[in-house]
């Protein structure tokens, strides 16, 4: 952080805080403990914008702004928690649910999945919105990981992860809209694939079952959670 | 380059245009060339051969004279005569009467409204001149505008032309032209870029093409007086894969403009230096959004990202850009040479100036037309556009393409400007205009532009890529007659849902088209839902018997 660095002063829900220029909304509430649920966004990785839970309302914009991408801005009046944005987002995971078949009862990260703690966290009681079930592949060619299409919200984690952390970008994403997949190096079997360094950050950030561990059953996939922020905290040291 | 040298120029070239008394023009835009224009140009060429009028009668290819419906389209003498759906075989009785009268058989009356009533701005040229030969260009005040800006006019006095002229941008936002422009060039960056976006891609339209077939040199002039403006020395044109002849032309008017000094470094021998380059788009619809065109010219994946911040302060390779679409950029030069004031004497109070449309579906006249704003929409369709195909009867207008919503026959007396289009719940959108009769079932007109949203949509952000899929499902439901009032409750919510929480301009407006036919036409989709039945016959009602045993 430089010294020329200005800041900035807003409101989030009713509270003055303080913030760097180069912050986020989200950054700065969640310093405040202002929570923001967000399924894209993960502290370390370039932000997305893609998952929209993080939306806010801001004073002075007939817009809803997903919050881990709108820098601060001095003056701002910010609502995260306002009915309306509670709706939405009760709309838009129940979309996320009926997407792909998210059958908790027989996945591996069953009480470890953020898309399942995060229906809790939204109060989501059922999805009223028809299911699609589409009829998709599980890539279990890897000698250690499991690629799950069915479990896969598209929140490309484990695409940066690959790309930004690692340096590989063995994983990337192809076709578009309903039809949108996680793909290996182009388009290969993960177990064929080249660029692979079987490191498993892709696993470890994914918030849901569509990447587990081979081997693990119903119930056992728990995602090592602190591996980002480590790994982030200890590059920045030896910068 | 002194004053005298730049209009010797134009001279030179205004002399050996009017060295021939009689003239043949032969449309060779797309729509007429799909239906053998070329054919018909050479063999007007051999004909006058063979005739012995070679010394007298110039045979060229020129832009779109847009009455596309009347193709392949002949003007002769400077627009004496307009000649319709021309066969080779008609080549020689042209050349024959090419000192008399008019061929009656032939002949489009040129009094009529389509013509008549249109005022040409960004069209000027379009039909008047040869697209692939700069001359033709130059020898209609070409280049006139930016060999006046550069050497008598100071960036900012540029840019407060555009303020002053009222041009908001073509591409459908409306975003003043001239607040855009300061923008960036109060903007802070070494380098800064100029986008002209041609990826036009909604059903129906074909503006952009046209002026890129038809008059190529007026968007490069545009873009290069957009670039002194705002301080760039780059742009790109970012075009549909699908265009092959706009292509084409546009690569060869480059090459004519960087032969002649237009492009390239010092430019009229001035410090101003501007080149441009092509991209190519691959053929996504959602490469129209301007982040995610920004992303596909840098080669990445063409999604968009949020904005803020906005292109303008943050965009090609993190540079400030100014994006503009093609028409607007069509517009700048004639804006320089006619004045602020006359383009704003143009139009209505908020919407300033002319707008080109395509019109396209039931009408008599297809085609592409130009007129200022204000104008009522039974004025385009019914006069201009000269009705309803078979004497049917007027359902709907589509506006905006697959962002913009179908306006009913209570509205037709409204005035076209962005403001009154977007209070019925359409866009102005880039210009195309699809006419519907009573034929077209809106259930069908929606669950088609539904269809369109859900395969364009680039997956990046979740309301769009499943929101409009599962409307995409529940409209296939209603058309089937399998729906009930609660999949219509449904559909409407998501409406909302994507409306109000998608990422880009693509899921924001994607339920549009599904708005605006419920607002006006909710009793088809109650007949759809309650009845069983499709009222204009289009679609196919699954009866299914149930049976109790």
């Amino acid at each position: 952080m430089s010294s020329t660095v200005k800041i900035k002063t807003l409101t989030i829900d009713d509270r003055q805080v303080g913030a760097r220029e180069d912050q986020t909304i989200l950054e700065v509430a969640r310093e405040n403990g202002i929570k923001i649920p967000t399924l894209c966004y993960l502290k370390g990785l370039s932000p997305y914008g893609g998952c929209r839970m993080c939306i806010v309302e801001v004073a002075g914009s007939n817009k809803l702004l997903p919050s881990c991408m709108t820098a601060v801005e001095e003056g701002m009046v910010v609502s995260t928690q306002t009915e309306k944005i509670k709706k939405y987002r009760k709309s838009l995971l129940e979309l996320y649910f009926s997407e792909r078949n998210h059958v908790c009862s027989v996945c591996a990260t069953n009480g470890y999945c953020e898309l399942q703690s995060m229906a809790q966290k939204v109060e989501m009681t059922h999805v009223h919105f028809p299911y699609m079930y589409p009829h998709l592949e599980v890539d279990a060619t890897h000698e250690r990981f499991v690629l799950d299409h069915n479990r896969c919200i598209a929140c490309t984690r484990c695409v940066r992860v690959c790309d930004e952390i690692e340096g590989a970008h063995t994983l990337d994403i192809k076709d578009r809209g309903i039809n949108v997949r996680i793909i290996t190096d182009l388009d290969q079997p993960w177990g064929e694939s080249d660029t692979c360094t079987q490191c498993g950050k892709c696993v470890h950030v994914c918030p849901t079952g569509a990447l587990i561990e081979r081997g693990k059953s119903v119930g056992e996939m728990s995602k090592r959670k602190q591996l980002l922020p480590y790994l982030t905290k200890m590059r920045e040291a030896h910068k | 380059m002194t004053p005298e040298d730049f209009k010797k120029i134009g001279d030179t070239h205004r002399k050996k245009r009017e060295a021939f008394p009689y003239v043949i023009n032969v449309c060779t835009a797309a729509a007429c060339v799909s239906l053998q224009s070329e054919k018909v140009k050479d063999e007007l060429t051999s004909q006058v051969k063979e005739q012995g009028k070679k010394d007298v009668c110039r045979v060229s290819g020129t832009g779109c004279l847009g009455l596309c419906a009347s193709g392949p389209l002949v003007t002769v003498n400077n627009e004496q005569a307009l000649y319709g759906g021309v066969k080779p075989e008609d080549a020689s009785d042209i050349v024959k009467n090419i000192e008399k009268k008019p061929i009656k058989r032939l002949e489009i009356p040129a009094d009529m409204p389509f013509f008549a009533r249109q005022t040409k701005i960004a069209l000027e040229h379009c039909g008047k001149t040869d697209p692939e030969v700069i001359g033709d260009y130059l020898a209609m005040e070409g280049y006139e505008a930016l060999y006046n800006c550069l050497t008598t006019m100071e960036p900012v006095e540029v840019i407060d032309m555009m303020v002053k002229s009222g041009l908001r941008g073509r591409g459908g936002g409306g975003y003043p032209v001239g607040l855009k422009w300061s923008t960036v060039h109060k903007a802070v960056g070494a380098k800064k870029y100029v986008i002209c976006n041609a990826d036009e891609g909604d059903p129906g339209a074909f503006m952009d093409r046209s002026m890129l077939e038809s008059d190529p040199h007026s968007i490069i002039e545009g873009m290069a007086i957009a670039g002194y403006a705002v301080g760039a020395s780059h742009g790109y044109v970012y075009i549909r894969g699908e265009y092959p002849l706009a292509i084409k032309r546009l690569k060869a008017a480059i090459r004519q403009a960087e032969r002649q000094g237009f492009l390239g470094k010092n430019i009229c021998e001035t410090p101003f230096s501007f080149d441009i380059e092509i991209r190519l788009g691959a053929g996504a619809f959602v490469c129209g959004e301007e982040t995610a065109l920004i992303a596909s010219i840098e080669g990445r994946r063409g999604t968009p990202r949020p904005r803020p911040p906005y292109p303008a302060q943050f965009g090609l390779w993190g540079h400030p850009t100014l994006i503009n679409n093609v028409e607007t950029f069509a517009n700048i030069s004639p804006i320089v040479r006619k004045g602020a004031d006359y383009y704003a004497s143009i139009g209505t109070e908020r919407s300033k100036g002319t707008k080109v449309f395509a019109l396209a579906g039931s009408i008599v006249n297809t085609g592409l037309i130009e007129v200022p704003m204000g104008i009522t929409l039974r004025d385009i369709v019914f006069d201009i556009g000269g009705g309803i195909l078979g004497g049917r009867k007027f359902k709907a207008v589509q506006t905006g393409g697959p962002s913009g919503g179908c306006i009913p026959d209570e509205y037709l007396d409204m005035k076209v400007d962005y403001e009154s289009l977007a209070q019925v719940g359409s866009i102005m959108g880039s210009g195309g205009m699809i006419v519907m009769d009573e034929t077209s079932c809106m259930v069908d007109v929606a669950k088609y532009f539904m269809d369109f949203c859900q395969s364009e949509s680039c997956g990046k952000c979740a309301p769009c890529r499943v929101g409009t899929a599962q409307m995409y499902n529940l409209l296939n439901m209603i058309s089937q007659g399998k729906a009930t009032m609660h999949d219509m409750e449904l559909l409407e919510e998501l409406c909302d849902v994507v409306k109000n929480t998608s990422l880009c301009g693509l899921g924001q407006t994607a339920a549009n088209p599904v708005l605006s036919t419920i607002r006006f036409f909710r009793d088809e989709y109650l007949a759809h839902i309650n009845d069983k039945k499709c009222p204009a016959g289009v679609c196919t009602i699954e009866h299914k018997e149930v049976a109790v045993s």
